[in-house]
């Protein structure tokens, strides 16, 4: 037995640096180093989604209500101060922009960004954020490189300000945005922090409920091992 | 008035005969190892899917429009339906794991060989019927990659000659993978194949207890009626169907022996479980797929249209061979090959321990190529993935051909006549 185990063992290790070979690598992302237990930020992150978002990328698997709940807002103030489009908390956070316009406006309908965080992934959405340069050949003006030829304009570019790409495709610091590269990458952070939080919003509850049950199922466990030992001495 | 209720039912339908049979006086050999926990585990994981099943089937809605946004219902609106969510998804996943591992016991310690031929068999027609339950069922939450996934499952009946494009046609009902598809997926995933499996589950339990266990070793515990001197003979009371046939030996009741030491394994496998449940559920994307966190798009592929893991080694077979129709008899021809193992293997001595270097070779290169094949099956095609793949898949069929010349002479150690762990 042991032999078959060190010879399989063996060809296993053998096997993986040839299977690396094998698999192609991405586009480089950065850290967002975001974090869903921090409420500000995903209040900052439903704030400029709201803001810069909404009026293309719908939510509309989200809910207000759940939202609100959720990133400790009460219905009133978020109602007042971030329910835009819906009549009810109960509402999905939609927009009224016609789809099939909208494809012909853009090349393709924007798409809904709830799971977007899943799909691609937060460092993903943060670094796509930060990735937009100057491109004249696009109908927009601009082009990503984490997307290439996106149909998305920089919507953001206020903000940002406009980067340019040099001749070894290395990007330019940003010039002429209303924020520094240090708070615009504070909010693109913040965005990809809400849209991790949309994606899943029941993430932090799975994880709580996680301790709990492994911590159950190991005391548990110790039980289930004493009562085989004491049924097994009639074996033994 | 206990008592006499249940002697009322034991008249009319002897259930505690049948526990006895089955459980409490069920003769199991001793010395069962790590290996011997997975059927119990397959059980436990058959048992989660049919539950959580049948609670998602409440809020799931099983059209080409609701069905992306009624799984969204069900992870944020419904009452633990996230929970309920990922423990159907992780168990499927967790269902290969434990079945994939409970083949390869059988292939390690002979378990295949006569009598346990139909078994064997009960148990391969169990894993086509997984397949072809978590094929379906991965089509349900109507993903990207569910769609693209069925498409070209499906579209490769289209290779085969004359009756091909038809069955394709028949399958999906519809020219494309649509609604239809969908509906007809949905009605087989929660009804028909969990009932076949079911059926089958009690069938490949009610042969093995005709046949009994084996074990570790090989050796047979149950001996000639009155060949063993009564002092050598189980100390344990058996169910009269085993014992008034055999002396048996060096065996224990399933029941209490068996259950307490599977409810420390249930336990264990219940720890990396929740592991996964609780803190991975998308398993590192090979369990739940990125794609499929976007609706179905019949416009859009996704990057690399992938199989769900598990599928992994025979989606290699089929993708390595230049030929579409060809292709899919090889990858049919892989499943047969297994069905047909207790033939391929002309042997008499079961275990891996007292078989021939020759066998310990061969099997360890079958588990390599077969894990490297699944490694493979969730990589983009590439030429030398596909390469790799093509030596794998000769070592895959190799171990068959290879076994069946090699054990007909077996040079092989001599089996204890008892067990001796």
């Amino acid at each position: 037995m042991n032999k078959f185990i060190r010879a399989f063992t063996f060809g296993i290790f053998a096997l993986v640096p040839m299977l690396t070979l094998a698999s192609s690598g991405g586009v480089h992302l950065d850290k967002a180093g975001n974090d869903l237990t921090d409420k500000e930020s995903l209040k900052r992150g439903f704030e400029s989604y709201i803001n810069y978002c909404l009026g293309c990328h719908q939510l509309q698997y989200q809910r207000y209500g759940r939202t609100f709940a959720d990133l400790g807002i009460s219905d009133a103030d978020g109602v007042a101060n971030f329910m835009y489009t819906g009549e009810k908390v109960g509402d999905h956070i939609t927009n009224t922009m016609p789809a099939k316009e909208a494809a012909k406006w853009f090349g393709s309908t924007p798409p809904d960004l709830t799971l977007e965080a899943r799909l691609r992934s937060p460092d993903w959405i943060y670094t796509y954020l930060r990735s937009f340069y100057l491109d004249p050949s696009r109908p927009f003006g601009v082009n990503n490189t984490v997307f290439k030829d996106v149909g998305m304009p920089h919507v953001l570019q206020s903000l940002q300000g406009v980067r340019t790409m040099d001749e070894h495709g290395k990007l330019s610091e940003a010039t002429g945005g209303s924020m520094t590269a240090e708070e615009y990458d504070a909010f693109a952070r913040d965005l990809a922090n809400f849209l991790e939080y949309t994606a899943e919003p029941s993430k932090l509850e799975r994880e709580a409920m996680g301790y709990w049950v492994i911590g159950f199922l190991c005391i548990f466990l110790i039980f289930a091992y004493l009562l085989k030992v004491e049924y097994w001495k009639d074996v033994h | 008035m206990i008592a006499n209720f249940m002697a009322w039912i034991e008249k009319r339908l002897p259930l505690m005969d049948a526990m006895n049979k089955h459980a409490a006086q069920y003769p199991a050999p001793k010395n069962f190892n790590f290996w011997y926990v997975f059927g119990i585990l397959a059980s436990v994981v058959l048992v989660n899917q049919i539950l959580t099943g049948i609670w998602l089937t409440m809020s799931y809605e099983p059209t080409g429009e609701g069905a992306f946004a009624s799984i969204e219902y069900i992870m944020r609106d419904v009452d633990y339906g996230w929970l309920l969510r990922y423990m159907h998804s992780t168990g499927a996943s967790a269902f290969f794991i434990v079945v994939y591992m409970h083949m390869f016991r059988g292939m390690m310690y002979g378990s295949y060989q006569k009598p346990r031929e139909l078994l064997w068999i009960f148990g391969m027609f169990i894993f086509l019927v997984l397949m072809a339950e978590a094929f379906m069922g991965y089509l349900l939450p109507w993903g990207n990659m569910s769609y693209w996934g069925a498409q070209v499952i499906i579209s490769l009946f289209g290779a085969i000659p004359i009756i091909g494009d038809d069955l394709t046609l028949w399958i999906r009902g519809d020219y494309v993978i649509s609604g239809a598809t969908l509906n007809r997926f949905f009605a087989l995933h929660v009804i028909a194949m969990p009932l076949v499996l079911v059926i089958l589950v009690f069938l490949h339990i009610l042969a093995l207890h005709e046949v009994g266990s084996n074990n570790p070793e090989g050796t047979d515990i149950k001996k000639k009626k009155g060949s063993v001197k009564p002092e050598e003979l189980s100390k344990f009371t058996f169910h009269k169907q085993y014992s008034e046939k055999y002396d048996i030996v060096d065996a224990i009741p399933f029941h209490p022996y068996y259950t307490v030491k599977d409810l420390v394994a249930v336990v264990l496998f219940l720890i990396g479980f929740s592991w996964v449940l609780f803190f991975a559920p998308e398993g590192g994307g090979y369990f739940i797929e990125a794609p499929n966190f976007e609706p179905a798009n019949n416009l859009k592929t996704p990057e690399h249209i992938v199989p769900v893991w598990y599928f992994g080694p025979f989606f290699t077979i089929l993708r390595v061979v230049p030929d579409k129709l060809l292709g899919m008899i090889t990858m049919f021809a892989a499943i047969g090959a297994l069905f047909a193992l207790p033939w391929f293997d002309r042997g008499t001595v079961k275990s891996l321990r007292f078989r021939s270097k020759a066998h310990m070779i061969n099997l360890t290169q079958f588990a390599i190529c077969f894990i490297a094949l699944g490694i493979l099956g969730t990589l983009p095609g590439t030429d030398l993935a596909n390469n790799i793949g093509r030596v794998a898949t000769l070592g895959y069929f190799g171990f068959f051909v290879a076994i069946w010349f090699y054990s007909k002479n077996e040079k092989t150690k001599p089996v204890p006549e008892r067990v001796s762990g």
